[in-house]
């Protein structure tokens, strides 16, 4: 059969799960590692992470907004999906992701950011002329008060979400994790270290990702990048990434030493199907070259110019092997036969529900959302407008 | 409460229509069934089975089963003495049509096995569902609500059977009910009433009266993958141990 090697049972010959569940992880691991960098400055005190602050929780926000649409698209019937809320199953681990989502949106992220902005808000809506006057009056939720006391406790209580949000970034991604990692049917995902592994793979790319969008924009607002700044995130990041590729390879070396009856069929798929994705893709180039570049950052004096390149070549690298790792997990699970005796083939559609065309659609679209989120409430100190008078 | 006339008259379709949604999921009414008196499952004799396929032919054309989906197959395995861990399997379009002849093997066996949901009793693809449109029935079938279905296909990927299906035309979750539309009217299912050996046996455990409980105790008979741990009702007579 087209696609097929060995035996497969005839209902896996296609997949079920397409590059649209590639993305879910992937948009979710970038929120909360996007959030853990903004939870540096504000509860760990990392005082020189502080210019990607602002940045960092707006891109948390615009990614979280993304992240249901691939998950919605992928259902074939998406108008049923209130359902998940309405009627939750309770042993079932998909049906806590719409709790822990509004969770993490509502409690979290937006609040964070209202608390943080609110002053600004206050001040807008009093300056601003036309509609974003009327957008900037709606987003003060009635509360102009920005008397010094008033913003002492918007600082207090942001610190408290703060503090909250760390252990719901990880149950965010976490739980993600334990979607895959609780199949007992599929022994590439039944691990109880998948969990732990997306949510440090979540928090590298997250961190990559935001410092690759700070520098970039830095360049394009023609503004000086904080060399502290970025040095300390990179540093970070390569903690973090040491960390990550331990307990994969923890995973793996476990996998091939245990050998249970599934290893010959996964040894098999890695060394065929997943050869390019997992062995070149997302551990040579994405992992091994990025931790050696970061090592060497952190062992020689480079000049800044040497540095800047290094970061956004590491910072690339990381991003295409985080999303390797979540291709390889969520693709790769399904081209082997629970019988271990066959392997199919994945084939990504250009255009359709589930094609390249709207995988594209989807990561371009948090950005855009970024975009307006940037213009609507600029991050940078020299844009915040000072509040015309306490109520 | 006071309803006016207006009122009522805007309420009752509304409560039509929200009742036709709470019995949307529920079976075909059946006179005299009662769920409590009853756990299906299936006993399947790998030696009677000759693979002719008529198991498949008659599942499809009872239930409406989509082309290249399978609510039963069968496999055909192929097993020498020297790679008892490897055995060949083949199912050309789920065994429907038969297999292909094949000179006897000195050095091996063949033989065909059935396969079907196995109604298990902790089933994994119901613990997954987010919205508990599949569950398992009072009687022990495991079944889909499909009007409830997200068709977000996690019971797929959590079957270790490779039972379920997303069907391309409702694109909801689809596998074997049992043909519970026909055991619920003291009928058996298609595939068994149309096995010519007897291969297949629809059993009912909490029948005392049912032959499976003399079966069960004088054969060697067991489920697949017990590893798995998921409460399988489809009991297998000879089943090799290659057989996955």
């Amino acid at each position: 059969m087209n696609g097929v090697e060995g035996y497969m049972y005839p209902n896996e010959i296609s997949l079920f799960w397409s590059i649209l569940i590639v993305l879910y992880p992937y948009i979710t691991g970038l929120v909360a590692g996007a959030f853990i960098l903004a939870s540096l400055e504000r509860v760990f005190r990392v005082e020189a992470v502080k210019p990607t602050y602002r940045l960092a929780l707006l891109t948390a926000l615009a990614f979280l907004i993304v992240a249901p649409l691939p998950l919605v698209l992928h259902l074939g019937h998406p108008e049923r999906a209130p359902e998940m809320y309405f009627t939750p199953h309770s042993t079932s681990a998909m049906a806590m992701f719409g709790y822990v989502y509004l969770w993490y949106l509502m409690a979290v992220l937006v609040l964070e950011i209202w608390l943080d902005y609110r002053a600004e808000i206050v001040a807008l809506s009093q300056t601003s002329k036309g509609i974003l006057r009327l957008i900037y009056k709606v987003m003060t939720l009635g509360s102009n008060n920005v008397s010094p006391r008033s913003l002492h406790i918007d600082e207090k209580v942001g610190w408290i979400v703060t503090l909250v949000g760390i252990p719901s970034a990880f149950l965010l991604h976490g739980y993600v994790g334990f979607i895959f990692g609780s199949i007992k049917a599929n022994p590439w995902w039944s691990s109880p270290l998948i969990p732990v592994v997306f949510i440090f793979s979540a928090m590298v790319s997250g961190v990559a990702g935001v410092m690759l969008l700070y520098m970039a924009i830095m360049k394009l607002r023609k503004q000086k990048i904080d060399m502290q700044c970025v040095d300390t995130i990179a540093m970070y990041m390569f903690y973090i990434f040491i960390i990550d590729f331990s307990l994969e390879m923890l995973d793996l070396v476990h996998r091939i030493y245990e050998a249970d009856e599934s290893f010959r069929s996964l040894d098999f798929m890695v060394h065929t199907k997943l050869y390019f994705s997992q062995i070149v893709l997302q551990i040579f180039i994405g992992t091994l070259v990025p931790l050696f570049l970061l090592f060497l950052t952190q062992v020689v004096k480079f000049k800044e110019i040497v540095r800047k390149r290094i970061y956004v070549l590491c910072g690339s690298l990381i991003l295409i092997s985080v999303f390797a790792m979540r291709w390889n997990v969520v693709i790769g699970g399904q081209l082997f036969s629970k019988s271990f005796l066959g392997y199919t083939t994945y084939k990504v559609a250009l255009i359709s529900k589930e094609g390249l065309l709207v995988s594209i659609g989807l990561m371009v679209l948090p950005l855009i959302i970024l975009a307006v989120l940037l213009k609507l409430l600029p991050p940078w100190p020299e844009k915040r407008p000072q509040a015309a008078a306490a109520d | 409460m006071n309803i006016s006339r207006r009122h009522f008259l805007i309420l009752m379709p509304a409560a039509a229509v929200a009742w036709e949604s709470v019995l949307a999921g529920t079976p075909e009414q059946a006179p005299n069934y009662k769920m409590s008196d009853h756990w299906w499952g299936m006993l399947v004799d790998i030696s009677k089975c000759i693979g002719c396929g008529n198991c498949v032919r008659a599942c499809q054309a009872e239930n409406n089963v989509p082309d290249g989906h399978f609510r039963t197959w069968v496999e055909r395995y192929h097993v020498d003495d020297y790679h008892l861990e490897n055995p060949q399997v083949i199912s050309p379009d789920g065994g429907k049509e038969g297999f292909p002849s094949v000179a006897e093997d000195p050095n091996g066996k063949f033989f065909y096995v059935p396969k079907l949901c196995n109604q298990c009793a902790d089933s994994p693809c119901t613990q997954v569902c987010p919205v508990g449109a599949t569950f398992v029935a009072p009687d022990g079938a495991v079944l889909i609500d499909q009007a409830y279905c997200l068709g977000c296909a996690y019971c797929v990927q959590a079957c270790p059977y490779g039972c379920r299906y997303i069907h391309p035309e409702k694109k909801v979750a689809d596998k074997c009910t049992l043909c519970y539309h026909r055991i619920t009217k003291g009928l058996t299912t298609a595939c068994c009433e149309n096995c010519p050996t007897g291969a297949r046996q629809l059993a009912d455990l909490k029948n005392p009266k049912d032959p499976i409980h003399e079966f069960l105790r004088t054969h060697n008979v067991q489920v697949l993958k017990p590893q798995m741990a998921t409460g399988a009702k489809v009991f297998y007579n000879d089943l090799d141990g290659s057989v996955r």
